[in-house]
């Protein structure tokens, strides 16, 4: 059973989001890393990026599957985990800490209520 | 309705993920796919092959009809001996590549598991001479033992000396008892063996091999390595690399076609495109830089489409984005430049060979 952590949004493309002040930290979910497995290389998006909610903004490539990476957020990159895009095994192994993606700053942090509780995505993947 | 192997319990219990796979419920992986794979080079790990189709041929024109139905040249197998092989249409078209066993009382074709079907009611058709066809796929439980350490882990189930059993031959002997079919055979690129076992006995064979392993660090693999696996020796993979519109000379099993043997199916049309020459060739290629190249992506040079992957996926030995795909001549060369063209282009260079040339086959 994926591990779904209390305290986080999360979106229905899997992802994670932590509101840290006007900041977000954004990451795959258990149930993401587990269901590409393998996670080989990551093409994350660029510190400077302005992104908005939703867009796809890099790649996942597992060994069997490619996968897109999704903004959670509107705002503009100001972080990236380079630990991960040198050893993307960390996602695998610890997707809600070691093995966050990117770092947003937020254009409105309020844009964080439309997001999924931890009891809705339990919902969303319970469907999969 | 999906099929389950004898197997399918134990999948369960080592917590292996299913899929469905060519109609069977059958286990992607266990603890993931790279240490899978690493298993296999390093140690030795067991697959549930149980879904590859078994297709008797009986009868005393047996060999002949083979030979007539099959590329390779079956009558220069000896009693027990194996051959890789394909079979194909009268357009060169491939309707499968396949193992042939000659045992003295019948042939025996190991096909792939989501051609079975097609594949036994194509021998039925073409079927000629005083021969009996006979599909047992529904009967057999296979398990492939693969890894430097197989030899090490069998020679402890068996009495025979199995350093006396050579690479693509095979053997009719008792398992602790149990009477099955063992071959020195796999598709992974290492020393290894493949039991076939009636199904009524074949679960009883799960533990005699893996007590037997457990001091070599045995485990079981799922169908993600054996992808990987196959795809760093460069195996073709049937609905991949081969299909029906592909046929074996461009994609580099021109050694299993004996044009010297007599008529064959397929013989005539193959031979003016050999004569004629191939217009592709199926290449191997290593990405420089970034990127996985992924199955039916299109490959560019000049600027223009030259072909497309057929597989591609990341080599765990290699630690890289790989690709198997054909190119129109003479992009085939190695030392080519090619452009792999994904959501980001990337470039790649036409190799030589296996990805992975340390395999411990013998």
């Amino acid at each position: 059973m994926a591990n779904i952590m209390e305290g986080l949004k999360y979106t229905k493309e899997h992802e994670w989001v932590k509101i840290e002040g006007d900041t977000a930290l954004e990451g795959l979910t258990d149930y993401a890393q587990s269901e590409l497995s393998d996670i080989v290389m990551i093409e994350p998006p660029e510190v400077g990026r302005k992104v908005n909610a939703g867009e796809p903004v890099g790649t996942i490539e597992a060994v069997k599957a490619v996968s897109d990476l999704y903004a959670g957020l509107t705002g503009e990159i100001i972080e990236i985990n380079e630990k991960v895009v040198s050893d993307p095994s960390i996602i695998n192994k610890d997707p809600y800490g070691e093995g966050w993606l990117f770092k947003t700053k937020l254009d409105d942090p309020s844009q964080a209520e439309t997001l999924l509780t931890p009891e809705q995505y339990k919902e969303l993947i319970a469907k999969h | 309705m999906l099929k389950k192997t004898p197997f399918y319990e134990m999948h369960v219990k080592n917590n292996g993920r299913i899929v469905e796979f060519a109609g069977f419920l059958m286990p992607v992986q266990f603890e993931g796919i790279i240490p899978e794979h690493r298993t296999v080079r390093i140690d030795v790990g067991v697959f549930d092959v149980s879904h590859m189709g078994e297709i008797e041929i009986l009868g005393k024109d047996r060999l002949k009809f083979v030979n007539y139905l099959t590329t390779n040249d079956a009558s220069k197998l000896e009693l027990n001996q194996i051959q890789y092989s394909t079979m194909l249409y009268p357009d060169t078209g491939i309707v499968d590549d396949l193992l042939v066993y000659n045992f003295k009382d019948r042939i025996l074709l190991v096909v792939n598991a989501a051609n079975t079907d097609k594949d036994y009611q194509w021998i039925i058709n073409n079927k000629k001479y005083d021969i009996d066809i006979k599909n047992i796929s529904d009967d057999i439980g296979q398990l492939a033992v693969q890894g430097p350490k197989a030899e090490s882990v069998m020679q402890k189930v068996f009495d025979l000396d199995l350093s006396t059993l050579r690479y693509y031959w095979a053997t009719e002997v008792k398992m602790q008892g149990i009477p099955v079919l063992l071959s020195r055979t796999g598709y992974t690129g290492e020393d290894g063996f493949e039991v076939y076992v009636d199904k009524k006995y074949a679960v009883q064979c799960w533990p005699m091999i893996f007590d037997a392993g457990a001091e070599y660090n045995i485990k079981p693999i799922g169908l993600g390595a054996r992808d990987t696996l196959r795809f760093e020796m460069r195996y073709c993979l049937y609905g991949n690399d081969i299909d029906k519109t592909t046929n074996p000379l461009e994609a580099g099993l021109g050694w299993v076609v004996k044009f010297d043997k007599g008529d064959f199916i397929g013989r005539d049309k193959l031979l003016k495109i050999k004569e004629a020459g191939v217009k592709r060739k199926l290449v191997g290629f290593e990405v420089i830089g970034k990127g996985i190249p992924r199955p039916h992506q299109e490959i560019h040079a000049e600027d223009r489409k030259i072909g497309f992957v057929t597989s591609g996926t990341f080599s765990p030995s290699r630690n890289k984005g790989m690709g198997i795909g054909y190119v129109e001549k003479p992009h085939n060369k190695v030392g080519t430049r090619i452009k792999v063209i994904g959501k980001t282009p990337v470039d790649a260079e036409v190799i030589k060979g296996p990805f992975y040339k340390q395999g411990s086959r013998k």
